[in-house]
């Protein structure tokens, strides 16, 4: 007597259309793009415009959120209203670098960036210490975000901290960010921010191969980011993400201590979108905490909601669509953005439950998953 | 999402590290398994738990019967660790105390537990339950790489079959019927390989057929395993128990076989009222 059945977590990573499609994806955001940007000229059709470049280039920073928010509120269950912060800081940590590198060249020909001279501050806070040094800065990238973080759960989550309640904390969290940042005398520019951002690494940012390379960085990160996202999923840790979803308490009496698990999943999606806010900052040219307001953090959710929960393209379908839309909306009829998102969110609830993708799935499988 | 589990929000209970999870097994060299005395349990004014004795010998198969609001589901609570006692003490055999482990930490002794509303992992297949009911190295890095060996699998495979849900192993378990849920949270306590079981209404929502089924499951388990069954259905406990024990307002009201406990004055009185 045998019994068969198919064994979990040893399906592959990908179908082969899935590796078709992602290596599609790559080469179109490393290649293709580039030299439809850089080396064919303006009057051609085939021209890209460096407006359509940064705003993909964007728009991938925030499927990149997505997918990290789709990580902790997709398939573990748990809705940050708050990975906007995340999001900030490590667009924060990276723009000190940036500011550092404007060097002499702002308004005030100082060393130290305007804000600064205007404040009437002689030197630099010690927390600006050696990020002038970008490596440096990349670091604080990962840790600023992950280190908040992995305080801020481990706190929430050992006190069992569970659904709206911490939904609330977390939107409490991004707004005590904002208007820390808000503040002069925090030394990150008040309301402002960052801007003004002249050169990285040497390369001046205004130069077209620059925004090239920025835009293919954030493509090739947002495919990494879809394969960690899969093979996480496909993994035993995967499966016990669910688990925390479906039934906390029984993954407890079955000897799991839900504590690490959400932990890791949840410091693992900050510092992801971290570095989405880092790749994002020299591209749109600013950084200021109306990116920590808690509309932002909402939307992020929205996003997530629209494209599809717990499905590995949804939320990249879902940053792309409502990006896109808001994109034409606040360009055309900037006083129905709102309205529209709001009719968005409210259809897609009522309507399609699992999302673009989940609608999706459902006509291409016809009934065969019941 | 079932309301009789979400309570844990209300617990405080810290949490304990990692590295104790594996445990050390239980000793049980002087007969008993497990040990509660003087258990007490207050909610707010309100006595759960009442100076609640109670002893199980290793390899029994105890029924535990009581009116609603007898402090059943409560001791199980303090048995499990999500609910810790006012006073007195419980012990796992001679040297686990079980009001200082965290559940996960007691899964990992040896106690399983399956609650009153069949309670599985709805959006994970069958087999995708076992697998994570499994006794293993349950922390997260173990989990990042986990495999499942071919021994895990026949293990998985002898499971299915002992409940009956081999054709059903790819399912969700979510499209399961209430029986087959039952059946699967029973799967899922034997993965863990508990030295004790505490099932809390394990036949409800069953089948006669499946009931009879169960009750020959747990003649089998008795022995190799202890059992704790809460049940109303005095049937099945006709069929599978040895000794009963009425529990009635957070402490013990008798002790016996089921017939001594039927003709027992003080239980007849609680259960038809004066």
């Amino acid at each position: 007597m045998t019994t068969t059945f198919k064994i979990p977590g040893v399906e592959p990573l990908f179908t082969g259309k899935g590796w078709a499609a992602l290596i599609t994806f790559v080469l179109a955001v490393a290649v293709l793009v580039p030299v439809l940007f850089l080396a064919v000229p303006e009057s051609s059709p085939f021209h890209l415009s460096a407006y359509f470049v940064t705003l993909i280039g964007k728009i991938m920073c925030y499927c990149v959120v997505a997918v990290a928010m789709n990580l902790i509120w997709g398939y573990t269950g748990i809705l940050s209203l708050g990975h906007g912060v995340f999001f900030a800081l490590g667009g924060y940590a990276f723009g000190m670098y940036l500011m550092r590198m404007i060097g002499r060249e702002g308004q005030y020909q100082s060393d130290l960036p305007d804000f600064m001279v205007f404040l009437d501050w002689k030197a630099y806070p010690w927390y600006w210490s050696f990020t002038d040094h970008f490596w440096y800065s990349a670091l604080l990238v990962i840790l600023v975000p992950g280190l908040l973080a992995f305080v801020f759960g481990y706190f929430a989550f050992r006190s069992r901290i569970k659904g709206v309640y911490f939904s609330i904390i977390t939107q409490a969290l991004t707004f005590a960010f904002m208007l820390l940042f808000f503040r002069n005398d925090t030394g990150f520019g008040g309301n402002n921010g960052f801007t003004d951002f002249k050169r990285i690494l040497g390369f001046r940012i205004s130069d077209p191969s620059t925004r090239a390379a920025l835009f293919g960085l954030s493509g090739l990160y947002l495919a990494g980011c879809l394969i960690l996202t899969r093979a996480l999923v496909r993994s035993k840790f995967g499966r016990v993400l669910t688990a925390i979803r479906d039934s906390e308490s029984r993954l407890m009496f079955s000897g799991y201590n839900p504590l690490w698990y959400k932990l890791s999943i949840w410091t693992l999606s900050a510092v992801l979108c971290g570095i989405a806010g880092a790749l994002y900052v020299p591209q749109v040219g600013i950084i200021n905490p109306s990116e920590m307001s808690a509309a932002n953090s909402i939307e992020i959710a929205i996003w997530v909601a629209v494209g599809g929960r717990g499905t590995l393209l949804g939320p990249i379908i879902g940053a792309g669509v409502v990006n896109g839309a808001k994109s034409f909306f606040t360009q055309s009829f900037p006083e129905y953005w709102l309205f529209f998102l709001g009719i968005l969110f409210v259809a897609v609830t009522l309507f399609l439950p699992h999302g673009i993708a989940g609608w999706i799935n459902r006509r291409t499988k016809g009934g065969a998953a019941q | 999402m079932n309301p009789a589990i979400d309570t844990t929000d209300e617990l405080k209970s810290g949490t304990t590290s990692q590295g104790r999870m594996m445990g050390k097994g239980v000793d049980t060299s002087h007969g008993p398994i497990l040990y509660l005395e003087d258990i007490g349990v207050s909610f707010d004014g309100f006595r759960a738990l009442n100076k609640l004795t109670l002893t199980i010998e290793t390899g029994e198969l105890r029924c535990i019967i009581g009116p609603n609001g007898a402090g059943k589901t409560t001791m199980m609570d303090v048995i499990t660790g999500k609910t810790r006692p006012d006073e007195g003490t419980a012990y796992f055999g001679q040297t686990i105390d079980l009001t200082r482990l965290t559940e996960a930490e007691i899964a990992h002794e040896g106690i399983g537990r399956k609650f009153q509303k069949p309670t599985v992992f709805e959006n994970l297949s069958v087999v995708e339950n076992l697998e994570l009911a499994m006794k293993t190295d349950k922390r997260v890095r173990a989990s990042l790489r986990a495999k499942l060996s071919g021994e895990d699998l026949a293990r998985i495979g002898e499971t299915l079959e002992m409940i009956r849900l081999q054709d059903e192993a790819g399912r969700p378990a979510g499209t399961l019927s209430h029986g087959q849920k039952q059946w699967l949270e029973i799967g899922m306590l034997l993965m863990q390989e508990p030295k004790l079981l505490l099932l809390d209404e394990p036949a409800a929502g069953m089948t006669d057929h499946e009931t009879a089924r169960t009750a020959e499951l747990f003649l089998t388990l008795a022995g190799s395993h202890t059992l704790i069954v809460v049940e109303h259905d005095m049937d099945f406990i006709g069929t599978i128990a040895k000794t009963v024990t009425v529990l009635h307002e957070g402490s013990v009201l008798a002790e016996g076989t089921l017939d001594d406990v039927k003709s027992n004055d003080r239980v007849i009185e609680v259960y038809l009222g004066r």
